[in-house]
């Protein structure tokens, strides 16, 4: 009874919409511990949908739980740099303090523990979210003091060595996250006047506005490099009563954190970006969508939306015009895939995650079917010292069809990983030598979706017309197991595909089913034209970014590190499948059938187990 | 023929005209060009989702149900890149789910058998098989649901949300763990009926909606895919040779019987 009240206040705070679905489960769970079958019918009541429309929201994202969570939650980050920093002494530390695996709940309901595939602390690894608080450079001592005084009653924050530099150390942050800024360079990075770009923004039309930044040529920081004012073209020259601007700041790929430092550092610069984009438009309203793993900074976020609002830099008759533009937060709940655009617009509706079908392409047809334009933080950012220094200053730095400077999260196996600011086309030895990476085997450049290059392939340039890259640079000795890095990264997708598609849902599964096979020892030459030819057809079957990009780890790491395979594949000529145990595969029928074998019998073996069934 | 209304569209070779506004799959079926498909179903929003329908649009993999017809498309269906493909994603849901043809209900008017015959599967693919356990709903009185057959094309959810406006299913998890989802604790809780659009026999592609009391309703050599393969209807633009709906079967009822004469022991003899 006390439930249904807390939730009908919920929904009816939030409109009864249906659109702020994501809000409304995230209220719920914060309230209540959990989204409870119960709930999600009374959710489903109040904003006139269907149980199963919202069972089906609940159940798309990680961070929504349907059954009751301790009064503490550990999500401990299993990304491969975490794995590499000591992931499994925490992992067992959890494990033995508290007598639970991953997904379980302690029985006096204290804690509850779960993995998270990358929470944006690559640089300072391994790390976890404790109820929502990062904690960094964990070891198992300070984890253990954390989870005891938890038991004490006694806050994450409490028991933190200190707190970060920068605004980390915010009232509104308190966090010890470290900025690990270690290259500023010109455009992002060092001293833009704080809107500057706006008022000149404002002194044009908007169509100037968009001529401008086509004249700098950006393009897109996420990756895929289309220039952004011709994305902001067919927005604009979308007939319709308003227009939609999104901020992308769901970096999800592992490997990458400058998002993080964008937002903690450069909340003004991202705001004042995305106010000129929407200027340049003419949008009215816009979203920040932020990853959960980065709801510590929201508060901030929120405040520095207020503190603009005061200032008429933000709300109605900005700087005195007759332009009025005002953002929403939209947190996000542990997906991935929602760093794809129209995933992500699906995701601001209220709904699961997925991809719309394209066309209609989101700058045409987006949020609430309205011309919606979808950039990432670090284009945002870009915009006002484009504006404040011109275009063609802008032009000047960088390789020919690449302009500006790229925000590099760089990680793993080097002396001083961060954060570095650097011009399009650096070499990737340049990257490596300014971060201290000594014995470097391979570099994974742009996360999980990226390519695994070796050494022959340093000199290459870090620009779209050569290794393009959002950004992540994750660096691996020679101590390291290709091959495990390979296999966390098809784990990765396997975790994070939506399932919409075919290909991407199954056939992940069975790539990582193949590289499991050849780790084992089970390996044959045929498992490599298996891999490929599968790869194929993910890549080229697949709906959206996430299947085209997924079998990367695989076919880069094979074409780069070919030794690396060859020496686990074994001919067998008899034409025996290495890969098939029939006595594991008979192992159910014998159990069920209560019969032991003569010549196999692992229960035997071991002297204990099921063995006394009969 | 190119005008305001019309484009033309080279498909392996052969010329066709389509509507400006039609899918490249609306566009081939009119003119008797048949591309696989699964999760495509007629009268239901194309979603683009099984991906069996991949054609190569202008050098680009698309996917034929969703992607509108352009000017000077050149379309390639039936390569042996494309064909691969579609044998690979035909296979991969063989072995996502558990799909054994031989005690399967729908055998024989089974849209993914029936595609794996036409694409030339004929065993096993070099997959592991997933052998998924989830649970099978028989609550419902006339409809019972095996999830474990369901290839998650979504037509039920469709069908049910669109043509009977009930919303009955919808996908829930997500990536290898996605299923469909009924709109309450199971299927006899919902406001599902056996004359729902959503619970036809053109509705379910596999033998994962069950319609009760129903089963093995036409002998083999009468069901759909017998005499034809998938996809004949469209190419000669005729009728199927056998109906999918239902074949009167009598039921037998041991009173019509006589009974069996038994000698003093209750033997019979």
């Amino acid at each position: 009874m006390e439930h249904q009240k807390v939730i009908q206040q919920i929904c009816a705070d939030l409109g009864n919409d249906p659109k702020r679905m994501m809000d409304i489960l995230w209220t719920v769970q914060d309230r209540l511990g959990c989204i409870a079958p119960a709930s999600m019918g009374l959710i489903a009541d109040l904003t006139h949908t269907q149980r199963v429309v919202v069972e089906g929201v609940v159940s798309f994202y990680a961070f929504f739980h349907q059954e009751v969570q301790g009064q503490n939650v550990i999500y401990l980050c299993e990304d491969i740099i975490d794995q590499h920093a000591g992931f499994n002494a925490l992992k067992e530390t959890v494990e033995s303090c508290l007598g639970i695996q991953p997904g379980q709940m302690t029985k006096d309901g204290l804690f509850s523990f779960y993995l998270a595939p990358s929470i944006g602390m690559c640089d300072q690894a391994p790390a976890a979210l404790i109820n929502q608080t990062p904690v960094t450079k964990l070891t198992p001592t300070l984890l253990k003091r954390i989870i005891n005084n938890l038991r004490k009653g006694k806050p994450v924050a409490a028991t933190i060595p200190k707190l970060g530099d920068g605004n980390n150390s915010h009232p509104l942050i308190q966090s010890m996250v470290q900025n690990n800024v270690r290259k500023q360079g010109e455009v992002l990075l060092s001293g833009h006047q704080n809107d500057e770009g706006l008022s000149k923004a404002l002194s044009l039309s908007p169509a100037e506005v968009i001529d401008y930044v086509l004249k700098a040529d950006l393009k897109g920081r996420g990756g895929a490099g289309y220039r952004s004012a011709e994305k902001w073209k067919i927005a604009a020259d979308t007939p319709a009563k308003s227009r939609f601007l999104i901020c992308n700041a769901d970096e999800g790929e592992p490997g990458t954190f400058k998002d993080r430092l964008l937002l903690t550092e450069r909340a003004h610069q991202l705001i004042e970006g995305m106010t000129i984009a929407a200027y340049a438009i003419e949008a009215t309203q816009g979203i920040l969508y932020l990853r959960a793993e980065y709801r510590y900074l929201q508060p901030y976020l929120e405040s520095v939306l207020s503190e603009r609002r005061q200032k008429a830099l933000l709300g109605e008759n900005i700087s005195d015009t007759d332009f009025d533009f005002d953002i929403r937060i939209q947190l996000g709940a542990g997906a991935y895939i929602c760093g794809e655009e129209s995933a992500l617009i699906s995701s601001c509706e209220g709904k699961r995650g997925e991809p719309t079908t394209k066309p209609p392409f989101p700058a045409v047809y987006g949020y609430l079917g309205l011309p919606t334009i979808v950039n990432n933080v670090e284009t945002f950012c870009n915009l006002p010292p484009i504006l404040a220094k011109g275009s063609d200053w802008f032009r000047s730095i960088g390789t020919e069809k690449s302009k500006g400077t790229k925000l590099l999260s760089v990680c793993g196996d080097c002396d001083r990983p961060g954060i570095y600011e650097l011009p399009m086309g650096i070499k990737l030895s340049e990257v490596l030598s300014s971060c201290g990476a000594l014995n470097t085997e391979a570099v994974q450049v742009g996360g999980a979706s990226g390519v695994l290059i070796g050494r022959s392939d340093f000199d290459r340039q870090l620009c779209f017309e050569d290794l393009p890259t959002a950004g992540a640079i994750m660096i691996f000795n020679s101590q390291r197991n290709i091959l495990k890095i390979v296999n966390y990264f098809m784990h990765f997708f396997i975790e994070e595909s939506c399932g919409y598609c075919t290909p991407c849902r199954v056939g992940n599964v069975f790539l990582k089913e193949r590289l499991d096979k050849i780790m084992n020892g089970l390996g044959e030459p045929a498992d490599l034209e298996y891999l490929r030819n599968l790869s194929a057809t993910v890549r080229e079957t697949s709906r959206c970014g996430l299947g085209h990009t997924s079998p990367n780890p695989i076919l880069s790491s094979m074409e780069n590190f070919p030794l690396v395979y060859a020496a686990l594949l074994k001919e067998h000529p008899s034409g025996e499948q290495a890969g098939f145990n029939i006595q594991k595969a008979l192992d159910e029928s014998r159990i069920i059938a209560k019969r032991r074998s003569l010549i196999y019998d692992p229960d035997f073996s071991s002297g204990e187990g099921r063995g006394n069934q009969e | 023929m190119s005008d305001k209304d019309h484009l033309t569209l080279n498909i392996d070779g052969q010329k066709i005209t389509a509507k400006r506004g039609q899918t490249l799959m609306q566009a081939c079926d009119a003119a008797g060009v048949y591309i696989p498909r699964l999760c495509d179903s007629e009268g239901l929003e194309p979603q683009g989702s099984c991906r069996v329908c991949s054609v190569k649009l202008n050098g680009r993999v698309v996917a034929a149900c969703t992607q509108p017809v352009v000017a000077n498309a050149h379309i390639e269906s039936e390569t042996e890149e494309i064909n691969r493909y579609r044998k690979d994603l035909v296979s991969m849901l063989f072995h996502e789910g558990n799909h054994l043809c031989p005690i399967c209900e729908a055998s024989g008017r089974c849209e993914l058998q029936a595609m794996a015959y036409r694409l030339g599967i004929s065993q096993a693919a070099p997959h592991p098989y997933l052998e998924p356990v989830r649970p099978v709903d028989a609550s419902h009185p006339d409809i019972a649901l095996d999830n474990n057959r369901c290839i998650l094309c979504g037509r039920c959810i469709r069908a049910s949300r669109d043509v009977d406006g009930k919303h009955v299913f919808e996908y829930i998890g997500r990536g290898i763990h996605k299923r469909i989802g009924v709109n309450a604790d199971c299927l006899a809780e919902t406001d599902a009926s056996i004359d729902d659009h959503a619970m036809s026999l053109e509705v379910c592609p596999v033998g994962c909606i069950i319609r009760k009391r129903e089963g093995f309703f036409a002998p083999v050599g009468e069901r759909l895919y017998d005499t034809e393969v998938i996809g004949r209807d469209i190419e000669t633009q005729q009728p199927h040779h056998h109906s999918l709906h239902k074949i009167e079967v009598k039921q037998i009822d041991p009173a019509d019987f006589p009974p069996f004469n038994k000698d003093d022991n209750g033997d019979t003899v």
